[in-house]
């Protein structure tokens, strides 16, 4: 498993992904972060920062999950990995490893510089809604993660493989929004709950809500689950 | 070491593995030949546990592949049809991960770089090349690097020399018999003198079915029946046809084509154990018309098929009709060095021979 992990992370240094994700995942949230805090004025809140950084994730995400299984199946190396005395689990396990550790290894990254700002120049920010929100963030990213590999596990072209996650994104922040206009109430319900963005709810007010951490670690692993049982019904097949 | 059992692959409704079993020894080299198609990258594929069987049981070294695969797969390198390479990575890199990958515990710097002495590719390994930028033969060398890493009891050969050079076949083909003293292998191919050259086993698979599992020697044998020559003579070609035709063991005789100055090339069949080369130059030395090459031609895969199936159909009680006719024989087959290809190769070669091989 260790071995596939530091492949995967050697492969994001040996191709260009890794520094386009890189930088411009810094340059977005270093600039969604400056927009929405320090040059929002009033206060030192954070929180618009972080509901509007969520939406680069749509495009970002994607750009680390997309290779992840398709290049494998294109290129036939996964009859290696395969073959290999691995479980798939810990071949699926490893690759979300690696995705996430880019992704929150930048976002650690990114973060560092901006919360130093913010202590810098505004006033007595809330380090427990920085915590708690900066967790948030890490849990969304890797249930991002987890399904941007799902999706990559379906699909041996990685344009489709980026393409397919970045509509599921896209869907799963968007019925979050949708829910203040539907009427019917057990459906507004329903939507509510499926809906990542309007979870996040929580951690914006400090609170490490142990309910909704479990959402976000079961979205992980049902998202890996699937593509454990897509490798698995590929072999049957 | 190897034990497969009554083994079915099916996609949809096409059989692509039928019902195969046998078992390979320790230390045995054993070669799949069959036309492609034939399943035996299924079959391969199956028994390094890339795949499922439909039914059946394969298990390496006593352990079921489907019940302990992490176990079984410790016991064999594989090398696919396709190798399977990363080919951002340099092959100091891949071979590494690859070392990791199975969890290897022997001296990794000295186990990588004797692995890499014996396919010969350690200059490559030490000058840190990419393996995108290695020739394709190279990367077949990288590719079989990868499945001797760990050193692992089975080494499984999907069509180790296809895309190779001729020099390169001969180098690998050297490299799998030595690596057969040591280790079990069990290599594909559509070539038959290549599992001649190598193998002491083959096992024959047609339309997914095994047809044939037999020493090499007695393969040998059993394609030793027909006799081919290509005769280049001089002089009109109908005068030359009934001259062949008048020698008595001449079964049949017909133009290969290829004109060359006032020469034509004949295909020449004799009835079977009769050695027609002495009579055929005495009779055209007598009609004066100079023989001025004579080249024995290799029995191929397609006249084993034909004999294998007909000796199959004699066995059994006579079947109704729709059994597959064999009388239809290829006009001529082109000898390729090395080798004698079924299947596309033959050129111009009537198509129902194919077809019927096929069924």
């Amino acid at each position: 498993m260790t071995a596939i992990y530091k492949r995967e992370m050697l492969s994001y240094f040996t191709s260009p992904i890794g520094y386009v994700f890189i930088a411009v995942f810094l340059a977005l949230n270093a600039f969604i972060f400056s927009l929405f805090t320090l040059m929002a004025g009033e206060d030192s809140s954070v929180g618009s920062y972080f509901m509007m950084v969520m939406f680069i994730f749509i495009i970002l995400v994607p750009l680390l999950t997309m290779k992840s299984f398709s290049e494998e199946r294109r290129m036939r190396t996964e009859q290696l990995l395969l073959t290999s005395p691995v479980s798939l689990f810990g071949m699926v396990f490893a690759k979300f490893l690696a995705a996430f550790t880019m992704f929150g290894g930048t976002f650690i990254f990114g973060s560092i510089f901006n919360f130093a700002t913010l202590y810098k120049y505004c006033e007595e920010p809330n380090t427990a809604v920085l915590i708690s929100d900066s967790v948030g963030i890490l849990l969304i990213g890797a249930a991002f993660v987890a399904i941007g590999l799902f999706v990559s596990s379906l699909t041996e072209n990685q344009l489709v493989a980026a393409v397919g996650t970045m509509g599921i994104l896209i869907f799963l922040l968007m019925i979050g929004m949708l829910t203040q206009y539907i009427d019917s109430y057990i459906f507004r319900t329903i939507l509510n709950w499926i809906s990542i963005y309007s979870r996040f709810g929580n951690f914006s007010y400090g609170i490490l809500d142990p309910a909704t951490m479990v959402y976000y670690f079961s979205i992980c692993f049902v998202f890996m689950f699937l593509t454990v049982r897509i490798y698995e019904k590929r072999r049957w097949s | 070491m190897i034990q497969i059992q009554n083994l079915v692959k099916r996609f949809g409704s096409k059989y692509a593995v039928d019902d195969i079993s046998f078992f390979i020894d320790e230390g045995e080299i054993v070669g799949f030949l069959g036309p492609n198609g034939a399943g035996k990258s299924t079959t391969m594929n199956i028994i390094t546990g890339y795949m499922s069987s439909t039914s059946g049981t394969a298990s390496i070294g006593g352990i079921d592949i489907l019940e302990n695969p992490t176990e079984a797969k410790r016991l064999i390198g594989y090398l696919p049809e396709q190798p399977p390479l990363y080919t951002d990575m340099t092959v100091k890199e891949y071979l590494n991960f690859v070392y990791e990958l199975k969890g290897c515990k022997l001296n990794r710097k000295k186990h990588l770089e004797e692995i890499c002495e014996v396919v010969k590719i350690s200059d490559d390994y030490k000058k840190g090349r990419i393996i995108k930028n290695l020739s394709k033969g190279y990367k077949q060398r990288v590719g079989i690097a990868q499945a001797l890493v760990g050193n692992p009891r089975v080494i499984i050969l999907d069509e180790p020399t296809v895309g190779l050079d001729p020099k390169e076949i001969i180098e690998i083909r050297n490299l799998i018999r030595t690596l057969g003293e040591t280790h079990t292998v069990i290599l594909s191919t559509h070539i038959l003198s290549e599992v001649q050259a190598v193998c002491d086993r083959i096992l024959i698979i047609n339309s997914g079915k095994l047809i044939a599992d037999e020493k090499t020697e007695n393969i040998s044998k059993m394609i030793e029946g027909s006799r081919r020559l290509n005769a280049r003579i001089c002089g009109p070609q109908r005068d030359v046809l009934r001259v062949l035709r008048s020698i008595g063991e001449i079964t049949t005789a017909e133009v290969f084509g290829d004109r060359e100055g006032d020469s034509f090339v004949y295909a020449i069949e004799s009835s079977a154990g009769v050695d027609i080369r002495k009579p055929l130059f005495y009779t055209l030395a007598k009609n004066n018309m100079p023989l001025i090459g004579l080249e024995q031609q290799g029995t191929n895969l397609e006249d084993i098929f034909i004999s294998l199936v007909d000796k199959k159909q004699s066995d059994k009680p006579k079947k109704a009709s729709g059994a597959p006719q064999f009388d239809v024989k290829p006009a001529y087959d082109i000898k390729l060095p090395e080798s004698a290809d079924i299947g596309s190769d033959a050129d111009g070669a009537p198509e129902t021979t194919e077809e019927d091989n096929n069924k």
